[in-house]
């Protein structure tokens, strides 16, 4: 029989604590959907879309009522569409038909997001891709599910810096495309460095192209059951805290391997990974930030908040890892700004600020997160950014990202209010000191000596 | 298939005697019951084989959830498993 206590307990966790699956993300290869001809290629990825994840939605609300767990969001995930559009005779006008066959198969499908509409230009860009690059940001502006990644240095090829200049660009068109809709385009565009291919989190998700014809990945969640666990030990040392947390991540990754395995099955779709995640939503209770600040900080921002952090996202790897199978995607802890209530005050207090998001970068599992910045933040500035956090993701071996938003119209003190899980929060202050000579010098910041391991 | 029904309320007569009543109207065979009390609160656990039970789940859930209702408990349908995969390695 069942021990009681433990049964209560998960029914707290779940209740209280808001444990849940963050994400069922299916992974569609769309290699076969090439064509030189831009309609037969929308076709054969809207057949195949469609076909593969017909009952993705259906499946999961299934199981969420089954094991009496929710299942948040339902996505899908595909091959980087840049991949398709090279092969087509696509002119910039007839890239938005990607986009736009991405949305409608979404919408057939009745998931929440869809991503892969990126690029992989970290060592080089072609033509084609600076034009595909540029179509992101009408791309974004006229869908509703779309979201779009573009992977633009890596520790093995360095950092392609033209590329990110033109993300610096993107990023910035897009805010302006979708700023009567709180520039909410940007929330769904992230330049990676590092990117990862079986990433089940929105905007970064796609199916890259080492990987097969399709896959089921989960992204687990439980940020406030971290916190519950560790406000039970107020006087533990570091190594307890540790350890509860390793406990705490064991039993949060175990529901997602279970939930993970059975919707494979009934789906006869191979089971990918399970992504080792804490993910905060804006809701009370949910919040990395909340951790820290448990653990002893009276604010995150404060000093120590890298160190809390470092501690937070190794041990939920090593409680996970036991957990699971397959472990992948960018397992840690995130750190969205606006999608954290904790992150939201802190950063409304004044008392964190970029420059310490950034160090927080260096040992969590992304990166720079749904931070509002101004929106008269230059376009040079934004890239030069990027080239900041993806040179410690190239130097570190690990993910970075930056997802920004720029605030039409809006100045430090203002706010921007998304809604729903992305939450909302202030314009944080960006340094005025000019990067635009260093970004406009172009070329490739090369890979470290450490990229030659072999 | 193996449903855990957590109940968890104001100790008073005869919440055993619900619960298992409307096991037994819907053909779920109780295999195990534990009971107890935190706090001031009954709290129950009953481990029911569903395989025969005389509606789908999905209407077997909704109709615990309105038996809490009506009676102000808290309770919970949950396939067995996920405390398995939770609390046991």
């Amino acid at each position: 029989m069942l021990n009681i206590r433990d049964i209560l307990e998960t029914i707290h966790m779940i209740d209280e604590e808001h444990l849940d699956i963050r994400t069922v993300t299916m992974g569609i290869s769309l290699l076969d959907c090439t064509d030189s001809n831009v309609d037969k290629a929308c076709k054969k990825m809207y057949a195949k879309i469609c076909r593969k994840a017909e009952h993705l939605v259906t499946e999961a609300d299934r199981l969420a009522e089954k094991y009496g767990v929710p299942i948040i969001n339902k996505r899908i995930s595909v091959t980087p569409i840049s991949l398709l559009a090279v092969a087509a005779e696509a002119t910039p006008d007839s890239l938005l038909q990607y986009a736009l066959t991405m949305d409608k198969a979404a919408q057939a499908c009745g998931v929440d997001f869809i991503g892969g509409y990126g690029a992989l230009v970290h060592k080089g860009i072609s033509r084609k891709e600076r034009d595909f690059l540029l179509s992101i940001p009408h791309a974004l502006a006229e869908t509703k599910k779309v979201c779009a990644s573009v992977n633009i240095g890596s520790t093995k090829s360095g950092i392609n810096m033209d590329a990110v200049a033109i993300m610096g660009e993107v990023i910035h068109e897009t805010a302006r495309l979708t700023a009567a809709d709180n520039c909410i385009g940007a929330a769904k565009l992230v330049a990676f460095c590092n990117a990862v291919e079986d990433n089940p989190f929105m905007a970064g998700a796609f199916h890259g192209v080492g990987e097969g014809d399709s896959c089921i990945n989960i992204g687990v969640s439980g940020p406030g059951t971290v916190q519950a666990a560790l406000s039970r030990h107020p006087d533990a040392d570091f190594s307890q805290l540790a350890d509860i947390i390793k406990r705490t991540a064991c039993k949060i990754t175990r529901v997602g391997q279970l939930i993970g395995e059975e919707i494979s099955q009934q789906l006869h779709i191979p089971f990918g990974i399970v992504d080792l995640s804490l993910a905060p939503t804006p809701a009370r209770g949910d919040s990395v930030a909340r951790i820290l600040e448990e653990m002893g900080l009276e604010s995150c921002g404060a000093c120590g908040t890298t160190a809390a952090l470092a501690l937070l996202n190794d041990a939920v790897k090593k409680g996970g890892v036991m957990a699971s199978s397959r472990v992948g995607g960018l397992s840690g802890a995130f750190i969205p700004v606006t999608e954290d209530a904790g992150m939201i005050e802190a950063a409304e207090k004044g008392v964190l600020s970029i420059e310490k998001l950034e160090a927080m970068t260096a040992v969590c599992s992304v990166g720079l997160d749904m931070i509002i910045i101004p929106g008269d933040t230059l376009p040079e500035v934004i890239a030069a950014i990027i080239a900041d956090e993806a040179a410690i993701g190239m130097i570190n071996n690990k993910t970075t990202a930056v997802r920004l938003i720029p605030a039409i119209g809006k100045q430090v003190g203002d706010r921007l209010e998304f809604g729903g899980l992305l939450g909302g929060g202030p314009v944080m202050q960006v340094s005025n000191l000019s990067p635009v000579s260093f970004v406009r010098r172009g070329g490739v910041i090369p890979a470290p000596i450490h990229s030659l391991r072999n | 298939m193996r449903a855990v029904i957590s109940v968890v309320g104001k100790d008073r007569t005869g919440i055993l005697a619900k619960v298992s009543g409307k096991c037994y109207e819907l053909n779920a065979n109780i295999v195990d019951v534990t009971q107890t009390i935190l706090e001031d609160l009954f709290v129950m656990v009953m481990l029911a084989e569903i395989d025969h039970i005389n509606c789908d789940y999905q209407r077997f859930v909704a109709l615990f959830m309105e038996l809490a209702e009506t009676n102000g408990l808290k309770i919970h349908v949950m396939n067995e498993d996920i405390f398995n995969a939770m609390h046991h390695i």
